[in-house]
C-alpha cells in the first residue's frame, strides 16, 4: 500500500524522515499528513528500516518554464470532466415551473400545427375531416373525451396562467423569492381547478 | 451516470489513535475536538452520517468520475459542512481536494453543491439526520480542475468583460465622488456578492449558453455599475448588452436567487436591467 501512495505522489527528492516531520513547513496539513503516516508505516513494518531514506518532495515545487506549464495546463484541460448539472440539482419550483412553461409552449404549438397540417392529408385519407373527426368524438366514452380534454387543458392553461406570471415579471412585480413561489403556487392551483372545469364541465 | 461507490481510498485505514501528531497539530484546523484542548468536550454517542463526495483526479484522467463514501462521527465534528469536509481531509484521506479559506461565508471558495443545492459549504449545516447520506458534488456543469474544485477561469473572465469599477470621464474638480443617500441605497443588494459563483451554475441558461451568456452574477454587476450615480458610462455598458445572448438568454427562471447563500436577488438586478433597457 504504501509504495502505491509513494508513487501516486510522485516522490522526488531525498529527505531524512525525521528531518522532515520536524522541518517541512512548505508542506500543507494533508501533505504532512501523509508523510506522518508513511513515516509511522516504515516505524511499525517488522523489517528493518533504519537509515531508510525517505524521497519526498511534491509535484508543486518541480521546475517548469511557462510554456511547460501552459503545455501541462492544456493537457490537462483536454482531460477535465463536465460536472453533473440537471441530474442532480434539487427540484425546485423556480426551475421545474419554467422547463415546464418551455415544455408546454412547444406541446400547444406543435399539436396546433400538427392538426392544422393533418388536413393537408383529406385527399389521401379522407376520413380527416371535420365532420368525420366530430362523429368520431361523440361516440367516445364521456370518461375518454374528458381524459383527452384534459391533456390539452393542462399544458394550455398552465401555459397561459404563468404567461402571465412572466408578464408581471417584466413589468417589475413579484420579483422576490416569496413572490415567486407564491405565484408559483397560485398557477399550479389555477391550472388544476381550470383544468378540471375545461375536461369535464364545459 | 455516477454510480455511488462505497470503495475509499487506503488511507482510511489510518487508525485514530494515530491523528494527534505534535508537529502537525500546531497547524491544523479545528474541526475536530480533540483530547488534547484544554477542556476536552464530554463524550457523546456516537452519530455516523455518511458524505458521499464527487471525485475526479487529473492524474488519472481515464477513469471517470465517482462518488465516495465517507462516514464522520458527527458528534466529533463541526455543526457545518466544511466541518465536515475538513474532518475527512485531515483524518480519513488526505488526497480530498476542495478550496476554502475564510470558513465565514466572505471569501466565496467553498461554493459547491451540497444535496443537491448550489451553497457555501462553510455557511451550510450538516443534516443531522444520520440515515440520508449527504451528497457532495462541485459546482453544477463546471470543467472539473480535481473533486471539488471546478475551473472558474471564463467565470473571472467573463466578470472582467463588464469593466467592474468606477468610469466617469468629469471627475469632481475637488474632492471625491458625492452621492445622495437614495443613490447609494440603489446599490445595497448589489455590491455585497462575494462572487462565489453559485447563482451563475445553478442557472440553466448558464449551463447550456456560458461561452455566451454572462450568468447571474456578472449581470448583476454589470447593473450594479449601471446603477451607480457616480459612474458615467451607463449608456456604454447597456448597449454592450444590446444582443441576444448576454443578458437576454436570462428566461427568469430564478434559481439564481433562490441559491444565493448571501441572500441576494441577482434576478431582480437583471429584470431591472431588461427593464431600464426597454423602456429608456
Amino acid at each position: 500500500m504504501s509504495t502505491s501512495l509513494v508513487r501516486q505522489s510522485l516522490f522526488r527528492a531525498v529527505v531524512k524522515p525525521s528531518m522532515l516531520r520536524a522541518s517541512a513547513p512548505g508542506l500543507m496539513l494533508a501533505q504532512r499528513r501523509l508523510v506522518d503516516f508513511l513515516v509511522r508505516r516504515v516505524k511499525d513494518s517488522e523489517e528493518d528500516h533504519r537509515g531508510l531514506w525517505l524521497a519526498v518532495v511534491f509535484v508543486s515545487t518541480e521546475n517548469m518554464t511557462p510554456a511547460e506549464s501552459i503545455s501541462y495546463l492544456n493537457a490537462q484541460r483536454q482531460h477535465r470532466p463536465n460536472s453533473p448539472h440537471a441530474q442532480i440539482y434539487q427540484p425546485q419550483i423556480t426551475w421545474i415551473l419554467s422547463i415546464a412553461n418551455r415544455v408546454t409552449g412547444v406541446a400547444l404549438s406543435g399539436a396546433l400545427y400538427a392538426g392544422a397540417l393533418a388536413y393537408l392529408l383529406h385527399p389521401v385519407f379522407p376520413v380527416i375531416d371535420s365532420a368525420h373527426l366530430i362523429s368520431i368524438v361523440a361516440d367516445l366514452p364521456t370518461w375518454v373525451k374528458g381524459g383527452l380534454k384534459f391533456l390539452f387543458a393542462v399544458p394550455f392553461t398552465f401555459h397561459t396562467f404563468n404567461g402571465i406570471r412572466h408578464l408581471s415579471w417584466d413589468i417589475g412585480k413579484g420579483l422576490t423569492i416569496k413572490g415567486v413561489y407564491a405565484t408559483g403556487y397560485t398557477v399550479m392551483a389555477a391550472t388544476a381547478i381550470s383544468s378540471i372545469y375545461l375536461a369535464f364541465f364545459v | 451516470m455516477f454510480k455511488p461507490s462505497t470503495a475509499s481510498s487506503a488511507l482510511r485505514a489510518i487508525p485514530s489513535s494515530s491523528r494527534a501528531s505534535v508537529s502537525i497539530g500546531a497547524r491544523s484546523f479545528h474541526a475536530t475536538s480533540r483530547a488534547s484542548l484544554a477542556t476536552p468536550s464530554e463524550t457523546k454517542p456516537a452519530q455516523t452520517k455518511e458524505f458521499k463526495i464527487y471525485r475526479w483526479n487529473p492524474d488519472t484522467p481515464s477513469e471517470k468520475p465517482k462518488l465516495q463514501s465517507y462516514k464522520v462521527d458527527l458528534s466529533q465534528c463541526g455543526p457545518m459542512m466544511l466541518d465536515a469536509l475538513i474532518k475527512i481531509k485531515n483524518e480519513l484521506d488526505p488526497t480530498l481536494t476542495f478550496r476554502r479559506s475564510c470558513r465565514e461565508g466572505i471569501c466565496g471558495s467553498c461554493a459547491m453543491n451540497i444535496d443537491g443545492v448550489n451553497t457555501l459549504a462553510c455557511l451550510c449545516r450538516i443534516d443531522k439526520d444520520v440515515n440520508k447520506p449527504s451528497k457532495v458534488y462541485p459546482l453544477p456543469h463546471m470543467y472539473i480542475v480535481k473533486d471539488l474544485v471546478p475551473d472558474l477561469t471564463l467565470f473571472y473572465k467573463q466578470y472582467k468583460s463588464i469593466e467592474p469599477f468606477l468610469k466617469n470621464d468629469n471627475p469632481p474638480a475637488q474632492g471625491e465622488f458625492l452621492q445622495t443617500q437614495e443613490d447609494r441605497k440603489k446599490l445595497d443588494g448589489m455590491y455585497e456578492c462575494i462572487l462565489c459563483a453559485c447563482c451563475s451554475t445553478s442557472c440553466p441558461s448558464y449551463w447550456w449558453n456560458q461561452d455566451q451568456y454572462l450568468g447571474p452574477a456578472v449581470l448583476m454587476q454589470a447593473y450594479r455599475w449601471m446603477a451607480d450615480s457616480r459612474d458615467s458610462y451607463g449608456p456604454e455598458r447597456k448597449e454592450k448588452m444590446q444582443n441576444t445572448m448576454s443578458l437576454y438568454r436570462c428566461h427568469t427562471i430564478f434559481n439564481c436567487s433562490r441559491t444565493c447563500p448571501k441572500g441576494l436577488n441577482p434576478a431582480l438586478a437583471i429584470a431591472k436591467m431588461k427593464l431600464e433597457m426597454a423602456t429608456e
